[in-house]
């Protein structure tokens, strides 16, 4: 008996993908899950600040606190609530309605004449949105600077002027940087999600041993079981694509070929965390739970998608490494935005490929060991 | 028949109920599943979401090599979220140093610097930044920027400008990044948890073929949905719990609020997810069905809560949107229940919006297991 038959591979996968493409849930998740994460992705999900609800708390009568007054509510980012008493947008922030407030206290003027070191204005912020905070208070730094510049007045020119350019994402949009980012978690619930469930469901249902008593041997019945799902990957990934790059203006500087390629290299990863979890769980409700906090939510938070990994601790940098999606991330930026920089590729790709060498040593290794009681 | 007529706890739903629990927990692997992947995740995931910047490279080309740019690399080299300067010797170095993805930044110094500095003019430097990491690359820029200020201020120490502005932070006055995204993590975990079990609940019974044998049984539509709430319910809310207290107790995060308060808005939180889940499950005619419909429903639910971007910065449609999912409200109760102590005024805004999501959820779930059966 031969180990590998074409003709048997083949009716295998026949098979397989078309129990795969007839249930409705498959295309689901294969189609039309990434269109609407790619939109919230380019939509919703922005880390670019747009506007900031702030209280302007304008205690001083005078007329240059007027000014500065109006020269909040002419920013673009800020979106101004005027008031004369800080109690009445102090409550305001604590119920999440106003991201903080300026104070020009009531001796302002004065302030402002004697140069006294005293600060001018006070600002308070709602810190239990650090990032909002943050930017609030060093915008509002900005916005009282320019003012007084523009008062006339004594301009001190810095010694030290910082000349900023962003490569590869020159207006800065953060979704240039996190559509493509998000092509990694797509592949990742395709890959490890569909098929820890698909694979599941057979030993679940006991069909895995019927099939296993079959001619067939087990790497066909592997290999028929994850083509269809590796395709559907592939299928998927080219569609997101089309929609990053026509739909939501994300260019892709790199080739299509270095894209495919990477791709097909992190599906191997992510189809051996599938197939493992599937013979370790061989239930569907395990094989989903685990699915969810081993390969979607380290794809979601741990990749570098949203999160910076050189900011993280030691220790859970050291756990990044073992994620795959954490390479796929950093050379699908690459490709789409920087171009083919194969100093980033290959290094990437090596390690995609021998933490899929190793998840499919070990899910062989636990399919086999289970047939033998 | 007189004994028909019954109270709501009758043996029949107890039973019911005590099956339910036993078909999530008797299997040892199930109950660790259901409870530790949480815990760790939650340990993990806090310490890894910052979106403060910290340890990265950072490339200078110094053509000048005179006492400002010294002082300046100097300074780059001491500033605590650096963690190697590389000195490079040509601008295609740096170039090759950001195109690889080795440093974020890098700083090319003019051979005129230090020299434009003592005529009294600016030293200018070009700041090149890996817009591939446009969030942490921008951070790093407000970094090199207030360095770069304060160097500037030693040049003239005379005409140091006063600070214009004082700020405090209120709630969280050193803006710890914890303190803000456990509370979220929170709220996450205790979604997905509730939700997949709930999904799955009436589907794995189809699949089997036993919820044929549960709907010609005495059993009535209302019990099943009930005592297919009951178990996702209390296994979410211990679990919010547990989460709740290590926020408290392992990451010090300071319990502002009302306890009573923020149980009873779990409670209800869990409630409305448990019936997003019961309806998934009802229209799904297979586990598999039921747990990519969680899937496609909980993923972009969490992304529009508000969790890692701000609701206010989402277009007015997905604002609207963002109001039908219950994690949107809870995310700002449990938010203002540590940090801002806020008062029950504020929460009832919230807390009545999960009540009406809960009643329309399971609802829909008893309407759509009725249907099933004709």
């Amino acid at each position: 008996m031969s180990a590998f038959d074409t003709r048997r591979l083949s009716a295998l996968v026949r098979k397989e993908s078309l129990q795969a493409v007839r249930d409705p849930s498959t295309l689901l998740i294969a189609f039309v899950l990434p269109a609407v994460l790619l939109l919230l992705f380019a939509y919703a999900v922005s880390l670019d600040i747009r506007t900031v609800r702030i209280g302007v708390v304008v205690e001083s009568p005078g007329a240059s606190s007027q000014q500065l007054a109006a020269a909040f509510a002419a920013t673009r980012y800020l979106d101004v609530t005027f008031a004369h008493d800080r109690r009445e947008v102090a409550d305001r922030v604590v119920a999440g309605e106003l991201r903080g407030f300026v104070v020009i206290p009531q001796d302002f003027e004065q302030r402002l004449a004697e140069r006294s070191g005293q600060p001018l204005v006070q600002v308070v912020t709602d810190g239990s949105q650090p990032n909002t905070a943050n930017f609030v208070a060093n915008y509002a730094q900005g916005v009282v600077q320019t003012w007084r510049a523009g008062m006339g007045g004594e301009v001190p020119s810095a010694s030290i002027a910082l000349e900023p350019r962003y490569w590869y994402n020159p207006e800065l949009e953060s979704r240039r940087a996190l559509v493509p980012g998000a092509i990694a978690i797509i592949m990742t619930i395709i890959g490890t999600m569909l098929t820890a469930l698909v694979v599941a469901r057979e030993w679940e249902r006991g069909t895995m041993e019927a099939v296993m008593s079959t001619p067939a041997s087990v790497v066909e019945i592997l290999i028929g079981k994850l083509l269809p799902y590796f395709a559907l990957g592939m299928l998927s990934t080219l569609g997101a694509a089309a929609l990053a790059i026509f739909v939501f203006d994300v260019p892709l500087h790199g080739s299509l070929a270095a894209l495919l390629l990477l791709s097909a290299v992190f599906m191997v990863p992510a189809l051996g965390q599938g197939l493992l979890i599937s013979s370790l769980a061989r239930n569907q409700f395990l094989a989903a739970q685990i699915a969810l906090f081993s390969g979607f939510l380290p794809a979601f938070m741990l990749s570098g998608f949203l999160f910076e990994i050189d900011s993280m601790p030691a220790p859970i940098r050291a756990i990044t490494w073992l994620i795959p999606a954490r390479y796929f991330v950093s050379s699908l930026k690459t490709v789409f935005l920087a171009g083919d920089i194969w100093a980033v590729f290959v290094p990437d790709l090596l390690a995609m490929a021998a933490i899929g060498a190793v998840l499919f040593a070990l899910a062989r290794r636990a399919t086999r060991k289970n047939l033998e009681p | 028949m007189p004994r028909r007529s019954r109270p709501l706890l009758t043996a029949r739903l107890r039973a019911q109920v005590v099956k339910e629990v036993l078909s999530i927990l008797r299997d040892p692997r199930s109950r660790m599943v259901v409870f530790a992947p949480p815990l760790i995740q939650l340990l993990i995931f806090s310490f890894a979401a910052t979106l403060e910047v910290s340890n990265v490279d950072i490339a200078v080309h110094d053509q000048d090599s005179g006492r400002w740019s010294h002082e300046l690399v100097a300074r780059l080299d001491g500033a605590g979220f650096v963690s190697r300067v590389h000195p490079v010797g040509s601008g295609r170095e740096l170039r090759r140093l950001i195109d690889r993805g080795e440093v974020i930044a890098a700083l090319a110094i003019p051979p005129d610097f230090s020299r434009e500095i003592a005529a009294g003019g600016t030293g200018r430097v070009q700041v090149l930044i890996d817009g591939r990491r446009s969030n942490a690359g921008q951070i790093t820029l407000g970094y090199l920027t207030s360095i770069a200020a304060d160097l500037g201020a030693e040049v003239e120490p005379g005409a140091a400008p006063v600070s214009a502005l004082a700020v405090r932070h209120w709630f969280n006055p050193n803006l710890v990044y914890q303190w803000f995204i456990v509370p979220g993590l929170v709220g996450i975990l205790a979604f997905f948890s509730a939700l997949m079990l709930t999904a799955l609940s009436i589907a794995r019974e189809r699949e089997l073929g036993t919820f044929d044998q549960l709907l010609v049984s005495p059993t009535s539509t209302l019990e099943i949905i009930v005592s297919k709430s009951l178990p996702a319910l209390a296994i979410g809310t211990v679990l919010g719990l547990l989460m709740i207290a290590a926020g408290a107790f392992v990451f010090r995060i300071p319990f502002t609020g009302s306890f009573g308060l923020l149980l009873a808005s779990l409670v209800l939180f869990i409630l409305s997810v448990v019936g997003i889940g019961l309806m998934i499950s009802a229209v799904s005619a297979t586990q598999q069905q039921a747990i990519l419909g969680a899937f496609a429903i909980g993923v972009p639910a969490v992304l529009m809560s508000g969790f890692a971007t701000p609701v206010e910065n989402m277009p007015l449609a997905l604002q609207w949107l963002a109001q039908a999912i219950p994690l949107t409200h809870f995310l700002v109760i449990v938010h203002g229940s540590v940090l801002k102590a806020m008062p029950p005024g504020d929460i009832l805004a919230n807390l009545w919006p999960l009540a009406a999501i809960a009643a329309v959820t399971l609802t829909m779930a008893v309407v759509f297991v009725r249907g099933r059966l004709q």
